[in-house]
């Protein structure tokens, strides 16, 4: 299988894609495998996914994955190994660590500060009725009985 | 001599712009109508010289003027005569100088139709509006000029990039330009009122029709380079969050935030600070874009300028109006009081969380794509974000707001009964839960995202219907489906926009979870299943197409013993630029899309063919359309056609508006 493999990646014309010649015929495996290719970028393209492209390296990439997919390794140690050679640029999820995890944290953070803002807005505009119904103009004044009525 | 005309039109342009940037605003400080007056005869030269100017150009492509060097670069005398003309924004300079025409257009709008603005509003709008022409008209003529010359004119063109040769692309652009650069009104507006130091009601009813046209105009863009994506790319993706769609999905977020915030302002006087500050980003947004496409600093596909000069410049322009609008919003945001009082539960905070909702969302992509240039610069880390990230940290809020939107839009304005509203859903809360588990149970061992778009999808589209049905009173059937017709289009134009949301939802969602794929090398009629396909590789042909040579496979899909169709997908080859292209053939159905892409002879015969079973792929784009025909609907609304002023609105309790 290995052997197959590596000849027909020398014998490839320009890649398009997903060949049919690379799809491993274990259907787990191969899912696995599609799964893998949309975590890793091609490193010569413009942000597409070595499933995506149809770059030569990204052929490659995508042979080694199902190469040590078929020798039995895990997910997390293919995508090590890769890493490995090419450095995180190659991972489209970035790590859980150093300075990353601000990228994770910051909508969340953001979503708790703009929640609890939005809240003390609201609660300061349902208490300002209780004092500035003197700021009513006359129109409002008649909404309000109106609305106060059902 | 027409391009030297063109030229000339083009650096008039700038001097008028200068001049209705400054003696309006003067005009208007001092209350001398005669300079206030300058900028409507001012801003109808800067749009028709520049429309002069663009149609130079055009002209160009049209003829194949090669000596020129824009033209000698993007075009060949080959190219059928539409890639010609969609030739002329198919590049840097020709796109910036319509974005500049439509800079000039949107300010010639505000003078046509703004005669109903106080006087000392629209010169102080129209003067802002012409700031943003002189940034760009100057970029166009110093850093990207469209018109120059080459000294040994070639015989023939380089040609356009064969992918940008698609009638979707080739409208791609006008309609993302008319979006970002629609945003500078609400822009000139925002900057305007700060000036003033009021904002009102009325304000907002001239704001909302602008911010209304440009997110139409995005909306269609966005759905156009999506549809694009799916069937040009070859393997049905439809979104990618590279950083370029991201440039244009942020100003989009923002805007559809503004269009909610200014109905708080329009109706209830209250929210007034927050929809200035979206004003700005959401033009901020369409710089922010316009500089990371224009710099490539984050490179991409998009990416067809790379030079770091005008990346500065357009990082100076980018720096000036977000900055200097933001430090005139903390100066005098603070004169923006809210009158409008409300109660925990009532329509107000519905619209604050979808707000909040919308704006977080908006900066979860932002940070997402400024990340790696933050990672590098700041942590000397190279790193890339991508979809897995995108669609981790994105989705829950697109899920959270589907949840709250039918509750929040029947609630009235000022003061609900929260109960009564989820009392009045109960039944659309049951079914939408239903429909949810229903698909839930019929697939096996997937993911929960089929099950809850189709739940999320019934849950908006229902609640559309149920708001819409709610207003028409408590009388007969009859009596108020004949009422129903008779509601105010903003009426109609929400429900559309929203259930436009739940398809694209259902479509997202169908397409993402339950796509199939078949990867093989076919043989010559010899039928392969994918699915409940049966698909025969019938011939294979080669032809000359235009401008290039096809390879087109002929294709018959069956199901069930019964003929589907019959498809042609196609790999070409354009013989100027050496490059392949794979056109697929899409059968594009109700339920699901059909899609077959043909790849390479193989060496031990037969072609290598894809094929892919899309569910509810068009309902991604129908939703789409209907969300922009939502706007339009809304936007021919009576309110807008007759001069703005508040329309007294007796019986709240049956038509609590908007």
């Amino acid at each position: 299988m290995k052997h197959l493999i590596l000849i027909l990646a020398l014998l490839a014309s320009p890649a398009f894609a997903v060949q049919p010649d690379e799809v491993l015929s274990d259907p787990v495996l191969e899912a696995r495998a599609r799964g893998l290719g949309q975590e890793l970028r091609c490193v010569v393209c413009q942000g597409e996914n070595i499933d995506e492209s149809n770059a030569g390296i990204a052929r490659d990439l995508r042979l080694l994955v199902r190469e040590r997919l078929v020798a039995g390794e895990s997910d997390q140690e293919i995508l090590d190994f890769v890493v490995g050679r090419y450095g995180e640029y190659v991972l489209m999820r970035p790590t859980w660590a150093g300075a990353n995890i601000i990228l994770y944290i910051a909508g969340p953070i953001l979503l708790f500060f703009a929640l609890f803002a939005g809240f003390f807005y609201l609660r300061r505009r349902g208490m300002a009725q209780n004092v500035a119904g003197a700021d009513l103009s006359k129109e409002e004044e008649a909404r309000l009985v109106e609305i106060l009525k059902d | 001599m027409i391009i030297e005309l063109g030229h000339f039109a083009l650096i008039l342009a700038l001097a008028v712009a200068i001049v209705q940037a400054i003696i309006p605003l003067i005009g208007a400080h001092k209350r001398w109508p005669g300079w206030m007056a300058v900028a409507i005869p001012a801003a109808n030269a800067q749009f028709f010289l520049t429309a002069f100017a663009f149609g130079a150009l055009t002209y160009a492509f049209v003829t194949s003027d090669f000596s020129l060097r824009l033209v000698a670069q993007n075009s060949h005398t080959a190219k059928p005569m539409l890639y010609k003309v969609a030739g002329v924004w198919g590049n840097h300079e020709g796109s910036m100088l319509l974005w500049v025409l439509i800079v000039t257009l949107f300010g010639a709008c505000a003078a046509w139709f703004g005669t109903n603005l106080p006087p000392t509003l629209r010169a102080r709008v129209l003067a802002v509006q012409s700031s943003i022409g002189v940034a760009f008209l100057s970029f166009v003529l110093f850093t990207s000029n469209p018109f120059l010359r080459l000294q040994n004119p070639p015989f023939d063109g380089q040609g356009l990039n064969p992918l940008l040769q698609d009638p979707g692309l080739a409208f791609h652009p006008p309609f993302l330009y008319l979006g970002y650069v629609g945003l500078s009104m609400s822009f000139s507006f925002a900057v305007a009122a700060l000036i003033e130091g009021r904002v009102d009601a009325a304000w907002a009813r001239w704001v909302r029709p602008w911010t209304l046209a440009a997110w139409i105009f995005l909306t269609i863009g966005i759905a156009l380079g999506s549809w694009w994506a799916y069937y040009e790319l070859g393997w049905g993706g439809f979104w990618f969050w590279d950083s370029v769609e991201n440039a244009s999905f942020m100003p989009w977020l923002i805007a559809v935030a503004l269009l909610h915030s200014a109905i708080v302002v329009e109706k209830r006087e209250s929210l007034k600070s927050w929809t200035i500050l979206l004003a700005i980003l959401a033009f901020g947004f369409s710089l922010i874009g316009a500089f990371i496409v224009r710099s490539g600093i984050l490179t991409s596909v998009h990416a067809f300028a790379t030079d770091p000069e005008r990346g500065v410049y357009i990082l100076f322009i980018t720096a000036f109006f977000t900055g200097g609008s933001l430090i005139l919003f903390a100066i005098r945001a603070h004169a923006m009081e809210a009158k409008g009082v409300f109660s925990m539960a009532s329509r107000e905070t519905g619209l604050v969380l979808n707000n909040i909702l919308l704006a977080v969302a908006a900066f979860v992509v932002f940070i997402g794509t400024v990340w790696p240039l933050v990672a590098e610069l700041a942590f000397d880390r190279k790193l890339s974000v991508g979809a897995p990230f995108f669609n981790m940290a994105f989705t829950p809020f697109m899920v959270a707001l589907a949840v709250i939107m039918p509750i929040g839009a029947i609630l009235p304005w000022k003061r609900a009964r929260l109960k009564r509203a989820v009392k009045s859903m109960s039944g659309l809360m049951v079914l939408a839960l239903a429909a949810g588990l229903l698909v839930w149970s019929m697939q096996t061992g997937r993911t929960a995202l089929g099950p809850v778009g189709i739940a999320l999808g019934v849950w908006l589209v229902g609640g559309a219907a149920t708001d819409l049905w709610m207003r028409t009173g408590r009388s007969g059937f009859s009596a108020r489906m004949r009422r129903m017709f008779k509601l105010p289009r903003a009426d109609w134009g929400k429900a559309l926009a929203h259930s436009g949301f739940g398809i694209a939802i259902i479509g997202i969602a169908c397409l993402t979870a339950w796509s199939e794929e078949d990867i093989r090398v076919a043989q010559l009629n010899e039928p392969f299943t994918v699915g409940t396909l049966e698909i025969t590789l019938l011939n294979v042909n080669r032809l000359q197409g235009p401008n290039y040579i096809t390879t087109m496979g002929e294709m018959s899909v069956s199901e069930n013993g019964a003929l589907v169709t019959t498809l042609t997908p196609e790999k070409r080859v354009y013989p100027v630029q050496a490059m392949p292209t794979t056109e697929a053939a899409i059968h594009n159905g109700f339920l699901r899309d059909i899609y077959l892409v043909i790849g390479d002879p193989q060496d031990g015969g037969g072609w290598a063919v894809r094929t892919y079973i899309k569910p509810f792929a068009s309902w991604i784009w129908a939703g789409c359309i209907i969300m922009a025909l939502g706007g339009l609907t809304s936007l021919t609304d009576r309110r807008y056609r007759v001069a703005a002023g508040a329309r007294k609105q007796r019986n709240v309790a049956m038509a609590p508006a908007e």
